[in-house]
């Protein structure tokens, strides 16, 4: 009897152990998967329409078309017969398991800053989704970027090895946010100068730049007439992280997706972190406005003809004094997205109006209208030169040239 | 009784926040669908009745289901124009069901139909295909799917009425050469291979000068048979 029940208690004790690891393997994987929404895995991994993290997307860049991988744990045609250490070769050093180089694409450059805690969660997430058979494509780069060696060189100039070391001077919120913008949230790749090589200098990071293949420019997040958020209130920057619209302004372009696949889903205390390290990184005082020409006939012409415009087709919206109808119906006036030296992105918002992301806490974002076909190259150079000028805006006029350059950028 | 008071408490405070919220809708855009849908407007009309382009289409009136399953193919790109499909981009699935049914719940007056500019030996092709087909090439009548009055069926079929000429011949185009796919048996893909270029000029020239029927709305669900299967319609 006593010993029956000493088998019954071990046997119980035994289902408790193996229900705890079960817990903590559960644990696990859900902080993976949050990690890999963090580190939005799913743009690249996931083609439209297909399987989740099958890959197969087509990735164009300056070289030729990259397919993403297969990063589902099919042992034939993804990833399960990685280890754990394979994977965080691949996310730490941009190495195949096989040692064989990763193209840049791949953002590993950030990635290298990812914990092996948190590289081992991701990869638990990742041997937890259904497995797709699905065979990787070949890339299709032209002479001579066809040759993975070259990538030694790029890995020369533009790659440190490394995890996130924190900085004891700052708080551990800052640090927390520095590792998830420098890391797994890789903004770095969009938000630095690119250079012909397809790098970015260290020296350069986060200065903005222009986005090859996209012609969106992603501005520097460290200058205040940018979209530095020296200025900014908390609160307005994780609006916009979380949600998509702030008082301040909305996201669109490229940022739309990042913000509807990966930053959405971002806690409470994470989003605050990146807002007060993005915050901290922008600079203390605005370096002096863009060299103004001062306006020429022409500019002046452009302006009046701009008002004109921006009176019938804009102001029902944002307001006869670009006030706008914050959060839905962003501001113009004092909106560095207008004002920054770079005219791309208005006069591209102009052109092809566009819906900030549905999320979970923006689920049915207002939208604005593309005036591609309503607005001559003109009246779009003028209504932009116009929202650039006014309110105290400190932007330049822009010319019907640049305006109309745009109407062949790619929208997708 | 506690959770009751506590219930009650959280009433007390949701409406307070509700009035927060309505004195502030004064400063806020209006919160309907179509504030939401502004960005449709310049190529789509207000209420989706089409604009002088004769490529945009009408929207107004067409069954939910048939806008809903557009919406979503714009947005996979599975349905190739890139205007749409970035607009669409990051909208999640509720919001473009409530986008389709917005538009299908607007009914704004049929344009006349405008004369058409090819001959009557074209328009009666025309109709002959539209209204009978042609089953020694395997071409089955338009009204077969699209209904005898043309206005389309529950959830799936669209209505052909209110379209111009170029924007049907565009999308028949665009069938054949594979441009435009829908959901598999994709129904639309099938037929249109069986016309040649002359056929879509003719069909796409007859259902234009259709006038507008007493009874414009789609006819519900099952009120015939389709004569094949049809992925965006499942019986």
């Amino acid at each position: 009897m006593g010993s029956k029940l000493s088998i019954a208690l071990l046997a119980l004790a035994a289902l408790t152990t193996v229900a705890r690891a079960q817990d903590k393997n559960s644990d696990v994987i859900a902080r993976g998967e949050y990690l890999a929404r963090a580190g939005d895995c799913t743009a690249c991994h996931t083609a439209p329409e297909g399987r989740l993290f099958a890959g197969g997307r087509a990735m164009p860049t300056p070289f030729g078309t990259l397919y993403t991988s297969n990063i589902t744990p099919d042992p034939e045609t993804g990833i399960g017969k990685w280890s754990a250490d394979d994977f965080y070769k691949t996310m730490h050093s941009g190495r195949f398991p096989d040692g064989g180089l990763i193209y840049p694409a791949m953002p590993f450059a950030s990635y290298t800053k990812v914990t092996r805690a948190d590289s081992d969660a991701i990869f638990a997430y990742l041997r937890s989704i259904p497995p797709v058979n699905q065979k990787n494509r070949p890339h299709e780069l032209r002479f001579p970027y066809d040759n993975r060696q070259l990538i030694l060189g790029w890995r020369t100039l533009f790659f440190s090895e490394g995890e996130f070391k924190p900085d004891p001077t700052k708080s551990d919120e800052w640090n927390r946010g520095a590792y998830l913008v420098e890391g797994l949230g890789h903004c770095g790749m969009c938000h630095s100068p690119i250079n012909a090589l397809g790098g970015t200098s260290q020296s350069d990071a986060f200065k903005g730049g222009l986005i090859p293949m996209q012609n969106w420019y992603a501005p520097s997040l460290t200058s205040n007439r940018e979209a530095g958020l020296g200025d900014w209130s908390i609160k307005d920057i994780t609006d916009l992280l979380q949600t998509g619209v702030s008082a301040r302004g909305v996201v669109y372009g490229p940022m739309a997706e990042v913000v509807h696949n990966s930053l959405q889903y971002l806690n409470d205390a994470d989003t605050k972190a990146m807002a007060v390290y993005l915050k901290g990184i922008a600079e203390a005082s605005s370096p002096p406005p863009a060299s103004s020409t001062l306006p020429n006939t022409e500019s002046s012409l452009l302006i009046s003809l701009g008002k004109t415009v921006y009176d019938k087709n804009c102001a029902s919206c944002h307001g006869t004094q670009g006030e706008g109808k914050p959060p839905h119906w962003p501001p113009l006036a004092n909106n560095q997205s207008i004002e920054m030296q770079s005219a791309v992105n208005p006069i591209r918002m102009v052109l092809n109006g566009g819906y900030p992301p549905g999320t979970k806490g923006n689920p049915m974002p207002y939208g604005m209208p593309p005036f591609a076909g309503l607005l001559s190259d003109n009246e779009v150079a003028a209504v932009v030169s116009y929202i650039r000028t006014a309110w105290g805006n400190r932007g330049t006029p822009v010319s019907a040239r640049e305006a109309n350059e745009l109407r062949s950028a790619p929208l997708n | 009784m506690l959770a009751r008071t506590a219930a009650s408490a959280a009433l007390v405070v949701t409406l307070a926040a509700f009035d927060g919220a309505a004195a502030q809708t004064a400063n806020q855009p209006p919160d309907t669908m179509a504030a939401r849908v502004e960005a449709c407007t310049p190529c789509h009309g207000n209420k989706g009745e089409g604009t002088s382009d004769v490529y945009f289409p009408r929207l107004a009136g067409k069954p939910a289901g048939y806008l809903y399953n557009q919406l979503l193919a714009f947005r996979s790109g599975r349905r190739k124009y890139p205007p749409m499909n970035y607009l669409l981009e990051f909208l999640p699935d509720p919001y473009l069901q409530a986008m389709a049914e917005y538009f299908a719940g607007e009914h704004p007056p049929l344009p006349p139909p405008a004369p058409s500019e090819v001959s009557k030996d074209v328009l009666a092709q025309g109709e002959q295909l539209a209204t009978s087909g042609d089953a020694g090439r395997n071409i089955p009548a338009c009204v077969s799917c699209h209904g005898p009055g043309l206005t389309g069926m529950q959830p799936g079929i669209p209505g052909l009425l209110g379209l111009r000429a170029p924007y049907i011949s565009a999308q028949l185009g665009a069938w054949r050469y594979g441009t435009r796919t829908a959901k598999s048996p994709d129904c639309m893909q099938v037929v249109a291979s069986h016309l040649t270029e002359a056929d879509v000029t003719a069909v796409a020239a007859w259902l234009a000068t259709r006038p507008a029927p007493d009874n414009r709305a789609p006819v519900a669900k099952g009120t015939y048979a389709l004569s094949f299967g049809c992925g965006s319609q499942p019986n």
